[in-house]
């Protein structure tokens, strides 16, 4: 087991150069002055994009530009955005947020997604079955941002029941909309996957085993052919909530969510190429993190995978 | 046990005693998207404390399908019990509400299948598995529950049972497997023990001992074995009667010995020529020719007669029923008498 994790370590750290790199060489390969627009009306002045030029090393080769930024990585430091922000402090500042609304949207995930799975899945054909296979179909077919807007507009300002954005006040209540809106599509797999798995499962033979033994029918079903079910469908919840962490960027910006994914889209559209290296770096870090965790909880849930 | 305080107690005879298992006139179907497969055709028999009744047959006879009826597992739908009785000590298992029939799984009546890896939940331990019984059927502590599967998987034979109380289905060899699968049934000293090819996926040595086990283990607790195999060899010394199904019914019953001596029907007759035997080495092995019928469209007259090589007019047109053939034998076949005593020609084809 340790060796295994010291391993899959290992593994990330070619992956973390070879992303940074990547995205390093493609937010400053963008076409464009970095300096254009940056003082107003003007052009810069000579002495400002001097100083910027060699603050980013703008004017050496791009490998040697982006070893001195990894060097700089590897001791914290996350660099300073173009008006002298700390990247780090504002990742910081909006991390806790994005953390907050993937917890609502898993928190949705697991109950809905779950219980309808289930609700479906002991009652195949039923009316409730067609009515979950139907409304996820419906869910899995419409964009997200109609989703986000739709709900917005009603639930959020027709009819006042949710808060309609966030905004400063990042709290648990607040994020119940854009929590949902961020959960709908993998509610919608996940409903339809507890389906599957557990109906499937339903007709194991060691379920049938489990009638023979004399078990009373909740504890066939709530346990022995539940246990096996929610293998893949707690597999699935988790590495969505490794891409959750990443920020969701069409969500956070219609609900104005002061998280990752809007700090990224306003840096992107701003051009400041420091705040989205630093920002996607660590998203990929909590992406490799949760998956290695992910698969270390597959391992514990099906004795039957070892990670020797 | 009786037998302990009285010394020899004669079997009593059993035509006066309630049978501990008794099926009858039983009739199962699956409602198939291709139509109505009848599984299950009238099946009757008993079973008394301390026998071992072999059920055979081929794939498809019908003879899983009445075991699982007794239990009340089958797969519904799209399977159903349309008619007959099941009686455990005289009372209908089928006319019980759910509930109280639950009560007779496991503690009267409990069952082994055929392929122990997948008929143990691979992710439980096989120890918690065993310990479930007394956890849930007699409200053991989780501790003595524990305990208990120990013991049951000494009794059973597993090595070092106290270091594999932890490990899973998938850690143990298939013989292993079917021992864990045999001390979960006999847990809570059942009655009637119902094995359903509990051999058929091992190696043939592992077979002679799990077949050893079994015939130990219900000599030992006197329980009643019903013995599903489709291999006349595996049951031979076990066995005190067999019945042999075809196409869900019933086609002879006899104590094994005379069967094994003298078939009173074509069809036990093939499957006993079929038997690859040590003097009859070099020459062709003899089987039976075609395919069982489709149980969604079973042929009038005999059931077996497509393949029956003493076929005659009759039996196109008259199904023959299970009858007495000598005291103790049945079988169902107009020329019974005929076919036991070797007094018939095959029909040349």
């Amino acid at each position: 087991m340790g060796r295994y994790v010291a391993r899959r370590l290992l593994q990330m750290i070619p992956v973390v150069i070879g992303t940074t790199f990547i995205i390093y060489a493609l937010v400053w390969a963008l076409p464009g002055d970095p300096f254009a627009g940056r003082c107003g009306a003007r052009p810069c002045p000579a002495a400002y994009v001097a100083e910027m030029t060699d603050k980013y090393n703008l004017d050496d080769p791009l490998p040697i530009a982006y070893l001195q930024y990894f060097g700089n990585l590897l001791t914290g430091d996350f660099g300073e955005t173009f008006q002298g922000l700390s990247v780090g402090e504002e990742l910081l500042r909006a991390y806790p947020t994005t953390v907050r609304l993937a917890l609502v949207a898993i928190a949705f995930e697991i109950l809905i997604g779950i219980g309808a799975g289930i609700l479906a899945g002991l009652r195949r054909g039923s009316f409730l079955d067609n009515l979950v296979l139907v409304s996820t179909l419906v869910v899995v077919s419409i964009p997200v941002f109609v989703i986000g807007s739709v709900l917005q507009l009603f639930l959020g300002m027709r009819w006042g029941i949710f808060p309609a954005t966030v905004g400063g006040d990042a709290s648990l209540y607040n994020l119940i909309l854009p929590g949902f809106v961020l959960a709908a599509l993998s509610l919608a797999y996940v409903a339809r996957l507890t389906r599957t798995s557990l109906a499937e499962n339903r007709r194991a033979d060691y379920v049938r085993t489990a009638v023979a033994k004399g078990m009373p029918q909740r504890r066939v079903i709530g346990i022995h052919a539940m246990r096996n079910s929610l293998i893949p469908v707690i597999t699935f919840i988790g590495a969505d909530f490794g891409a959750l962490l990443g920020g969701a960027i069409v969500t956070e910006g219609i609900f104005n969510v002061p998280g990752v994914g809007n700090l990224i889209f306003r840096s992107i559209t701003a051009r400041d190429g420091v705040m989205v290296t630093g920002a996607v770096t660590v998203l990929v870090l909590v992406f490799l993190l949760v998956n290695l965790l992910v698969d270390l909880v597959y391992g514990w849930l099906d004795p039957r995978i070892s990670h020797g | 046990m009786a037998t302990t305080q009285a010394g020899i107690v004669p079997r009593p005879d059993q035509a006066g005693v309630t049978p501990l298992l008794e099926v009858e006139d039983l009739h199962v179907e699956f409602r198939t998207r291709d139509g109505v497969a009848k599984a299950v055709n009238g099946v009757s028999y008993t079973l008394h404390e301390g026998e071992t009744l072999a059920v055979l047959g081929e794939s498809g006879s019908g003879k899983s399908v009445t075991a699982q009826a007794i239990m009340g597992i089958l797969d519904s739908p799209p399977g159903f019990v349309t008619g007959g009785a099941v009686r455990f000590r005289g009372q209908d298992l089928l006319a019980l509400p759910d509930d109280e029939r639950r009560a007779y799984r496991g503690r009267s009546i409990s069952m082994i299948f055929q392929d122990a890896l997948s008929a143990l939940n691979p992710v439980f331990p096989v120890g918690w598995q065993i310990a479930e019984m007394f956890r849930v059927h007699e409200g053991l502590s989780k501790k003595d529950a524990r305990k208990r599967a120990i013991e049951l998987m000494e009794q059973v034979r597993i090595p070092a049972a106290r270091e594999r109380v932890g490990d899973y289905p998938h850690q143990f060899s298939g013989g292993m497997r079917q021992r864990i699968m045999i001390a979960m049934a006999i847990a809570l000293d059942p009655d009637v023990l119902i094995a359903d090819e509990p051999t058929t996926a091992l190696d043939v040595t592992v077979q002679a001992q799990i077949m050893q086990l079994l015939a130990d283990l219900q000599r030992d607790r006197n329980m009643g074995l019903i013995l599903i195999a489709h291999d006349l060899g595996v049951v031979a010394d076990v066995a005190d009667k067999i019945e042999v199904m075809y196409s869900g019914r019933i086609m002879e019953q006899a104590p094994v010995h005379d069967i094994y001596a003298a078939p009173a029907h074509p069809y036990t007759k093939g499957l006993l020529e079929s038997i690859p035997r040590v003097d009859l080495k070099g020459q062709e092995l003899s089987a039976i020719k075609g395919l069982p019928p489709n149980l969604t469209n079973i042929p009038a007259g005999c059931e077996f007669r497509p393949r029956c090589p003493y076929a005659r007019e009759i039996c196109k047109e008259q199904r023959p029923p299970l009858a007495e053939v000598v005291p103790g034998r049945f079988s169902a076949c107009h020329f019974a008498q005929e076919v036991l005593e070797g007094d018939i020609e095959p029909v040349q084809q």
